[in-house]
């Protein structure tokens, strides 16, 4: 056997490379569930659920985790929806520049224009 | 004493003692509770933090889930070290030392069932994510240059770049499961967990995999090497290891012939 490159530090130490998100999603999803006294039905708490609700409790520290999905995803973000708005609408409007001029040159030289659609 | 118990996990009797200053949620420290050859590790929590209303509040407050979620995992951490744990969920509070004893009692076959199974194994955390997705927007928004000539060009590209995602996606998916099977056949387990979505990763790729896998202690160097030599022959994907937890992901099975009321939902077919 060979020898590995990198172990994480001493077995059974902390969990490393553990990020709060892999710690909740065992904390709180996995291992055994035993009804206490206090009953708290964490199922309600549904991990996905706890996930947006961490996002929208708190923004900084959903970055601080990485997450920062939202930001660039069109269904969730308006900012995300606006610049791929304005992405397209820059690239559609310069095509349209492109065939006007296109459009200019050729109609001046025929010596005619193409008549514009009515509205 | 007037507080609850929060019980971390069940264990056979600790030969090594825990961490003199082993520190709970709560700050209280965590200590073992023995009764009928099992021990619970328990510590105090306030009333007022941990009876169903505040819990329950609390739970929606994000700092005192993660501080809570890391003291908890700080524990089971700690014990990790020393035995082979059944790790509880977050939160299992009993009124007192009576509760805690007459859960042991309640379910001493099944944990004794449980920690045969796992003795001596650990759990290891396989993520893979694929990483060029962004890259590749990235790449896109810095070539203003070249922009489409024509419609036909336009949507001719749309096409290339709709491909080119798709054998992305492809590639992803043959080399995740490649790779799960690899895993699986070293270790005695595995578990696939819901993808971390983009939600956890959104920086850093799409999560494909999401894996758990139960392995001895004595092969987790074999199966870190293992894993390592994967990461050299994937480009555009990356994998991560995380562990070595206590096996999370391997200690819930409840048997059908106890709590009903605490099945987890939608298991069962509609």
């Amino acid at each position: 056997m060979t020898t590995p490159r990198r172990l994480p530090d001493p077995y059974g130490g902390p969990s490393s490379g553990a990020n709060l998100a892999d710690i909740l999603e065992r904390v709180l999803d996995k291992g055994v569930v035993i009804a206490g006294d206090i009953r708290i039905n964490l199922l309600d708490i549904e991990l996905l659920t706890v996930k947006l609700r961490l996002v929208v409790a708190s923004v900084d520290k959903a970055k601080e985790m990485g997450i920062d999905w939202w930001e660039s995803d069109p269904a969730l973000s308006s900012r995300a929806r606006r610049d791929e708005l304005a992405r397209e609408n820059a690239e559609l409007r310069e095509r349209l520049a492109r065939l006007e001029e296109l459009e200019e040159g050729g109609g001046r030289s025929a010596g005619r224009r193409l008549p514009r659609e009515a509205p | 004493m007037t507080g609850l118990r929060y019980v971390y996990a069940v264990c056979r009797p600790l030969e090594a003692p825990l961490q003199a200053q082993l520190t709970g949620v709560a700050g209280a420290p965590a200590k073992p509770l023995a009764h009928h050859g099992l021990i619970a590790v328990v510590s105090e929590v306030p009333e007022q933090d941990f009876a169903e209303e505040p819990l329950r509040a609390h739970l929606e407050d994000l700092d005192w889930l993660a501080a809570t979620a890391r003291a908890h995992q700080g524990v089971i951490d700690a014990l990790t070290v020393v035995t082979t744990p059944l790790p509880l969920r977050l939160a299992t509070v009993f009124r007192d030392d009576s509760g805690v004893r007459s859960m042991i009692e309640a379910r001493e076959d099944h944990i004794r069932r449980t920690l045969d199974r796992l003795e001596g194994r650990v759990e290891w955390g396989v993520k893979v994510y694929l990483e060029n997705a962004g890259a590749e927007r990235a790449a896109q928004a810095a070539e203003p240059a070249s922009r489409p000539a024509s419609g036909r060009d336009y949507l001719r590209r749309r096409r290339q770049e709709t491909r080119a995602h798709e054998d992305q996606w492809q590639r992803a998916e043959a080399f995740a499961t490649a790779l799960h099977g690899k895993l699986s056949a070293f270790a005695e387990d595995a578990r696939l967990h819901a993808p971390q979505n983009a939600a956890l990763t959104g920086e850093a790729g799409r999560n494909v995999l999401n894996a758990a896998y139960l392995v001895p202690r004595a092969h987790s160097e074999e199966f870190v090497e293992l894993v390592d030599r994967t990461k050299d022959d994937s480009p555009g994907m990356r994998v991560e290891l995380t562990g070595p937890w206590a096996a999370y992901s391997f200690a819930g099975d409840t048997p059908p012939d106890e709590a009903p009321d605490e099945a987890p939902g939608g298991e069962g077919p509609a």
